[in-house]
């Protein structure tokens, strides 16, 4: 029900029209116009009765009683609004009974009105109490109404991921750019010169026998590994250098479980002076242990690479069974990881640094396999094969 | 590298366990990659002699014999076709086990009782490389004598280890068991026992049998040659055939056998030819002639350039330097008198023959890593010493010694505290020279330096890195203390480029797309897959000389084919979405034929299937990413036609006008090719456009503080009129007041006229210093809508 700005106005009194039915918790209360309440609060009747006082305490008790009854069986906010309105509305029954205490002699005024408002205040009180409880229980209400079956399946949000190869791959620049390296890059077709000769590797060298290679022409050929980016950076770098070389390398290998023509290697090198041995194993075993857990133990085993001199392998404790045997590890407790060594003098030179005042160390490895270690794939087609059943996992 | 252990103790006083003697040497640099025991499974067979042979009662096809093994007779029913009486046969007694877990038992066979069992040469695991005639359909017959009762594993010389080793190419002399033997004393730190070679007095005088002529002393720096006669050409004794079967080496007669016995001892090649077929007697060691030809042993006939070092007689080719003999002048069970020749050939010269002819023989793996001039000529006394002790024929007296090449000792200067610097130790120049010394280097100290003997067989050594590397090995490099760099601190960061990249996967990844890794080679046959058949279309390509195969024979130029098989593979596998992307570069020659390295271009590749994709879906993510790279407001898409997509669904990517890409559907029939039936789509853009011109940098705008107003827009337009012109009409009208434009609504059909089409776009208006009032908006809005009906005929609905 709309509410009009306050104040009197006769135009809307003389639209009242009555009698007027009121729906009040079910019972219909008949009021008439001939009731000492009505005609005080219209006004229209002129002749106040001055004998009509006590009666119409009577009747203001009798509306409080009414109204208590009726608030009692109240069970929906609607229901307490329409209440609200038939007795303190402006038309209400009370407000009424106010509006006619101008009539009233004026020392009886403010008994009555006194009453009235003690009425109405009890009323706005117990309406609000009503209300608050009507609230809580449509609250309560809309709730129970509102259970889902929480154990459905979600609406599905589309999320992709990185390859493998390239989350590990992160790990580990992660790893090293903690360690202070930058990451440099070099071109998968490669002249014969740095992918061989200026790493140590002259044209009919038996070194080049386990680097089978991919060639496009005489000079040029597809990189084996990716050390010629050693080279290309010395050539622009002064020392110190400290980079990893991520990278995407070929080998003319038949595919099978553990070989592919394609691989992905990380190459290592720092230049500095004063850089030694000791630096190299301490650096690549920090890399282990944050690769591989703490709990991983390096091993360093002599080999030879012709681009380091000394050149060493690194194994790691068996990352299945951390070195007690197992399949994995050949029952060895060791898993080779990488290769590595002191930068060969003559590679040095071929970069345009001086041995003589500098000294570094390299290392290369290989990333696919790292990556079927760290999580179990025991073979490396996979890695290519793209089954997005496979990439999903990761 | 096979090495029997039995053989190895000639040489070096082993005292540990195996497994402890293969984890020395590997920790030392001689990489032990198995051990082999021999006769493996095997326990329980003795050698028997068959005493008599019965008919079995009750089967006409097995026999019954009795065994004698020593110690009693035995009863032993077999089924092999080849028994006689008095034969020495291998007898697995009851309770014996054979390789392979077989367990054998006295047994009753069609009623009459079998105590054990014949056995055949691979029910003990051997081959006819292990002893003659185990390969044969039947029972093992021993050829010569044992004893009764003797295990079969010591009759056959099977109780043996046998090590492999994995020889670096810098270690040539470990391609010898006297190198292991060496490197097995230094590692036990035990005693290196050297052969003892001692040749009796020969007959006669070389030189009168014999003549060697070196033509290229460059590329045959030492020849050696010794010549026996009255040669008997036979099988060589049961022990060293042994030997040689463990080492891997195949036997053939005594003389053969002779040279590679030494070649594997002393790691020095050998051949024998058939003197008497040397024309002239006399060898020449030239270069070929080109055209020149030759049968080598195994029989094929090679095709020589002049660049081939051969073995030659007065007339023609008799074997190829190095590398295999000729057929011509090989020993046979006729020949009389023979030539050995012990000789150094340089190493690049052999390896390009052998390369070129395609041969790989254990003489020319040794030759090309470079061998010990020295060992030449002690190789040579060494066969000479075998032929005299097993009879094999007469030694002439004499060595006929062509050398050419310097016997000098390598002598190195070393500033020895540069060993500790490059190894991060702090040890003494004796404790250096120790290390050396046990190597067979000769070490003096003076002062800062180290004055070095090298010994003749470690060519690989050639400076202080060398030193360094010898120490550290025997030192061990796990005492080798670890540390952390000194000096200057540097700090990692990744460029910006790297940084966008990582960006550029983060968000792909975030539209839903899976990263996938694909080969970068292909088949030239993708342009036809792609659709392209006009031969301007087809770009050039990067070629490889030697690929693997015509499928991977060509540098890709565009991602777009390994991702369709990738989303045919995932398709034939019966998956319903499949959303990928690549990053990888283009290969694009800059000339042809290829003169110097081709541009390696990056390029970003998308490409989706599923059952809400669509090129909208495409164009999408595409968006998302230009927008994330601050590049959404200047890229343009354009209506393109390209054999490879949907001619109405594909458009030019552009970047400030420049092409930066392509995106659409894939024509129906290249779709096809890929055997994928659903809508593909696929976005192929240059990676370095995308991150040249990336905006990384984000200013702050301050929230709107005045309300926006919005007014909706219904036009009807001819078909052909594109979203974009109609955005940039109005965005061009609506000026700095309009603030946001955006179509939600396309239709066509009722009520619209054939040839025309409705769209609806919501405008907002709004400024940033006061609230709009109706009138403004109104009028440019009304403007908005006379520019429309002015410049694409657009009516409002």
């Amino acid at each position: 029900m709309a509410v009009g700005p306050a104040g009197f106005n006769p135009l809307s009194l003389r639209e009242v029209s009555f009698p007027t039915e009121t729906k009040m918790g079910g019972t219909t209360w008949l009021i008439k116009p001939s009731s000492h309440a009505w005609a005080k609060a219209f006004s229209i009747y002129d002749d106040i009765d001055e004998r009509r006082e006590p009666w119409m305490k009577a009747e203001l008790e009798q509306i409080r009683r009414e109204a208590e009854q009726a608030l009692a069986r109240i069970n929906n906010l609607q229901d307490l609004s329409s209440f609200r309105v038939e007795y303190l509305g402006k038309k209400g029954k009370l407000t009424q009974i106010l509006r006619g205490m101008g009539n009233l002699p004026a020392e009886e005024r403010p008994q009555i009105g006194q009453l009235a408002n003690q009425i109405r205040a009890y009323l706005e009180e117990e309406i609000e109490k009503k209300r608050k409880v009507l609230e809580e229980e449509a609250l309560n209400q809309r709730l129970r109404d509102e259970v889902i079956d929480v154990t459905m399946p979600g609406r599905r949000h589309y999320r992709g991921k990185l390859h493998p190869l390239n989350i590990v791959l992160n790990e580990i620049k992660d790893i090293f750019l903690g360690m202070g390296f930058e990451i440099a890059e070099g071109p998968e077709v490669e002249w014969d010169y740095y992918n061989f000769e200026a790493l140590n590797i002259p044209k009919n060298h038996p070194a080049r026998d386990t680097q089978d290679t991919f060639y496009i022409t005489e000079n040029i050929l597809l990189r084996t590994h990716t050390s010629p980016t050693q080279i290309r950076v010395m050539e622009r770098q002064k020392p110190p250098i400290k980079i990893i070389v991520p990278g995407r390398v070929y080998r003319s290998d038949a595919v099978d479980a553990t070989h592919s023509p394609i691989f992905h290697q990380v190459e290592g090198l720092v230049i500095d002076r004063n850089i030694t041995m000791g630096d190299l194993k301490g650096v690549l075993d920090v890399f282990a242990k944050e690769m591989f857990g703490p709990q991983t133990r390096t091993q360093f085993r002599p080999h030879h690479f012709p681009f380091t001199e000394p050149s060493a392998e690194m194994d790691v404790s068996c990352t299945t069974c951390g070195g007690k045997g197992c399949r994995v590890c050949s029952y060895t407790g060791w898993i080779e990881i990488l290769g590595a060594g002191m930068v060969h003098p003559k590679v040095l030179k071929h970069g345009g640094i001086d041995p003589e005042k500098y000294s570094g160390f390299a290392f290369g490895m290989g990333l696919d396999r790292i990556t079927n270690l760290k999580y179990g794939i025991d073979d490396i087609r996979l890695l290519f094969e793209n089954d997005i059943r496979f990439l999903e996992q990761f | 590298m096979l090495v029997p252990l039995k053989w190895l103790k000639e040489y070096v006083k082993i005292d540990v366990p195996v497994e402890q003697l293969a984890h020395r040497l590997t920790m030392t640099g001689t990489k032990v990659e198995g051990i082999t025991r021999l006769g493996e499974g095997i326990s329980n067979v003795v050698v028997g002699r068959i005493l008599e042979i019965r008919p079995h009662p009750n089967a006409d096809k097995l026999v019954v014999c009795v065994v004698d093994v020593g110690k009693c007779k035995l009863q032993i029913v077999t089924g092999a076709p080849n028994v006689k009486e008095g034969q020495l046969v291998p007898v697995a007694l009851d309770g014996a086990t054979l390789p392979g877990g077989y367990r054998i038992t006295t047994t009753s066979l069609r009623g009459v009782e079998s105590c054990g069992m014949l056995c055949s040469g691979q029910e003990l695991g051997l081959t006819d490389e292990d002893y003659p005639g185990a390969e044969v359909d039947g029972i093992l017959i021993l050829q010569e004598e044992y004893p009764l009762g003797m295990d079969i594993r010591e009759a056959l010389g099977l109780d043996d280890h046998v090590l492999e080793f994995e020889i670096t190419s810098n270690r040539p002399d470990c391609l010898s068991v006297i190198g292991i033997a060496r490197e097995a004393s230094v590692a036990l730190n035990s005693s290196f026992i050297p052969p003892h070679i001692e040749v009796k007095p020969g007959v006669g005088d070389v030189n009168a049998e014999a003549k060697v002529l070196v033509e290229d002393p460059y590329l045959c720096p030492r020849y050696c040659a010794r010549v026996v006669k009255d040669v008997k050409v036979g099988p060589s004794p049961r022990w060293m055939q042994r030997r040689l079967a463990s080492a891997g080496v195949r036997p053939i007669n005594n003389i053969v056998d002779i040279t590679n016995y030494v070649m594997l001892e002393m790691g020095q090649p050998m051949h024998a030819f058939d003197l008497d077929k040397v024309a002239g007697r006399t060898i020449v060691v030239r270069r070929a002639r080109e055209g020149e030809k030759l049968v080598t042993l195994d029989d094929k006939e090679r095709l020589l350039s002049s660049d081939m070092l051969v073995i030659a007689d007065v007339e023609k080719p008799i074997g190829l330097a190095g590398v295999m003999g000729g057929a011509n002048t090989e020993i046979t069970d006729g020949t009389k008198n023979i030539l050995l020749e012990s000789a150094l050939f340089d190493r690049g010269s052999i390896r390009k023959t052998a390369k070129a002819l395609g041969i790989r023989s254990e003489a020319s793996l040794r030759f090309e890593k470079g061998l010990d001039i020295h060992a030449v000529r002690v190789a040579l006394d060494r066969a000479a010493q075998l032929i005299q002790e097993l009879g094999a024929g007469t030694v002439v007296e004499g060595v006929i010694d062509v050398c050419h090449g310097s016997l000098e000792k390598r002598i190195l200067e070393i500033p020895w505290k540069r060993v500790n610097g490059l190894l991060g130790l702090n040890l003494s120049a004796d404790e250096m020279a120790d290390i050396l010394n046990r190597l067979e280097f000769k070490v003096e100290i003076k002062g800062e330096y180290m004055r070095i003997e090298v010994p003749s067989f470690r060519q690989d050594i050639e400076g202080v890195a060398d030193i360094a590397e010898e120490v550290a090995r025997i030192y061990g490099y796990n005492n080798i203390p670890m540390t952390l760099m000194e000096g200057t601190v540097s700090r990692g960061r990744k460029t910006r480029r790297q940084k966008l990249m990582d960006r550029v996967k983060d968000v792909l990844v975030g539209t839903g797309l899976y990263e996938v890794v694909t080969y970068s080679f292909t088949s030239p046959r993708v342009y036809e897959s792609l659709g392209i058949t006009d031969p301007q279309l087809i770009p050039k390509t990067v070629r490889i000389l030697n690929p693997l195969g015509e499928d991977q024979s060509i540098m890709r130029t565009t991602l777009i084919p390994s991702l369709l098989e990738v989303l045919s593979r995932n398709r034939n596998r019966g998956i319903e979405r499949c959303q990928i992307f690549e990053i990888g570069p283009a290969f694009l020659p800059k000339s042809l034929p290829l003169e110097d390295l081709p541009e390696e271009k990056p390029l970003l590749t998308i490409a989706e299937y599923g059952p809400d994709i669509d090129y909208y879906d495409l164009k999408g993510k595409v968006e998302v990413l230009l927008n994330e790279l601050g590049l959404l407001a200047e890229a343009e898409f354009v209506p393109h036609v390209h054999p490879t997509f949907h001619p109405g669904k594909t458009a030019l990517v552009k970047l400030g006008g420049k092409e930066t890409g392509i995106l659409g559907e894939i024509h129906p029939k290249v779709a096809e090719n890929y055997q994928l039936e659903e809508r593909v789509l696929v976005a192929e853009l240059e990676l370095d456009a995308l991150l040249d011109s990336a905006k990384e940098e984000r200013r702050f705008r301050p929230l709107p503080k005045y309300p926006a107003v919005e007014r909706d827009l219904a036009l009807v337009v001819k078909k052909e009129v594109l979203a974009a012109q109609v955005e940039s009409c109005i965005r061009e009208l609506g000026g700095q007041l309009l603030e946001k434009v955006e179509l939600f609504d396309v239709y066509e059909g009722a009520q619209i006229p054939e040839g025309y089409k409705s769209m609806a776009y919501s405008l907002s208006y709004r400024a940033s210093d006061r609230t709009l009032t109706d009138e403004e908006v109104n009028s440019l809005h009304d403007n908005i809508v006379k520019g429309l009906e002015q410049k694409l005929g657009a009516r409002l609905r």
